[in-house]
């Protein structure tokens, strides 16, 4: 695992720009779950693959990723 | 591990008002980056316009100022020669500036007033349930234009980039787009360098941000964003079109 990605879950729109931005595709929007606003919300299923590129979060229009980076 | 990506100071807490998937909130974001990282963030005054980003002055973290439609440039006029010292930027939509707000725009630029202004072209009237505006694209379906934008009875779209960098009182005009992550990036050192322009008061800044209006246009989000690539920018392209601060 080189990065980590943090959903601030309530504030997503379920918008999936995330998902499409997403280079290593571990990001999808979660079906079994209704957030506060009334969306399924976006989250990542393998975060043993996250690169930390940070394109989710560019894309993101409602600020909701934080992202981290692995220090090596 | 360290944080690479979080939210911005230049944010406030409210969630945007914005359909989910619009590109306002991308370029909210990306504004408020730059005024973050410039250190402008509690000496800047943010002009709201009408229209889907009326509301902007909730979402900035700085002073605002709704103005009426159109005449954002202008307010800006009156608070930048009041307060010289303060940054000040309109945040404006295609409806907004250029249709109603033309004169204000092209005379802000005449006089070569100090502002920044970020022109979000999305080529529709998005707040008002997608009727044609002066930039939507030969052929596109709106509710007004429900065969498509017959431009022998409306006219072509007017190309605000090209008419802006004709003013002789125009310091800088460039047009970007949002349609990734990489046109994003591209996009953030525009709007950057334009507030740099104005802190070094080089003169008037134009940043035309190729927006989606995935509601409007009846596009998923990611749909939307490949029309942005693909038809937006082919019609308006992008790239610099007047640089007098380098």
């Amino acid at each position: 695992m080189r990065g980590e990605v943090l959903f601030n879950t309530d504030r997503c729109k379920g918008c999936s720009l995330c998902v499409h931005a997403c280079p290593v595709h571990i990001l999808a929007l979660d079906t079994t779950r209704v957030n506060a606003v009334g969306y399924n919300p976006a989250y990542c299923f393998d975060m043993s693959k996250c690169i930390a590129c940070t394109n989710c979060a560019t894309m993101c229009p409602d600020t909701v990723i934080t992202v981290k980076r692995l220090d090596i | 591990m360290t944080v690479v990506f979080k939210k911005t100071k230049g944010l406030t807490d409210a969630p945007f008002s914005y359909c989910p998937g619009c590109t306002h909130g991308i370029i909210h974001r990306l504004v408020a980056e730059c005024l973050e990282e410039l250190d402008l963030l509690d000496h800047s005054v943010a002009i709201a316009s009408v229209g889907c980003s009326v509301m902007s002055y909730e979402y900035f973290n700085c002073d605002a100022i709704q103005a009426a439609h159109g005449r954002a440039p202008a307010v800006a006029t009156g608070v930048k020669r009041v307060h010289p010292e303060k940054i000040v930027f309109t945040y404006q939509g295609d409806g907004d500036l250029a249709s109603i707000g033309t004169a204000e725009i092209v005379q802000a630029a005449h006089r070569g007033e100090n502002i920044t202004v970020i022109f979000v072209n999305n080529a529709i009237y998005g707040m008002t349930g997608g009727q044609m505006a002066p930039t939507t694209l030969p052929n596109q379906v709106t509710t007004t234009s429900p065969r498509g934008r017959d431009v022998s009875k409306t006219g072509e779209p007017i190309k605000m980039s090209e008419l802006m960098a004709t003013i002789p009182g125009a310091t800088y005009i460039e047009r970007v787009m949002t349609a990734d992550p990489l046109s994003v990036r591209k996009a953030k050192r525009a709007i950057k360098k334009a507030f740099q322009y104005q802190k070094e008061n080089k003169g008037f800044s134009m940043i035309e941000v190729l927006s989606s209006c995935n509601i409007g246009w009846g596009l998923s989000p990611n749909d939307a964003l490949q029309y942005i690539k693909n038809e937006m920018a082919s019609y308006f392209p992008l790239g610099v079109y007047k640089d007098k601060g380098v």
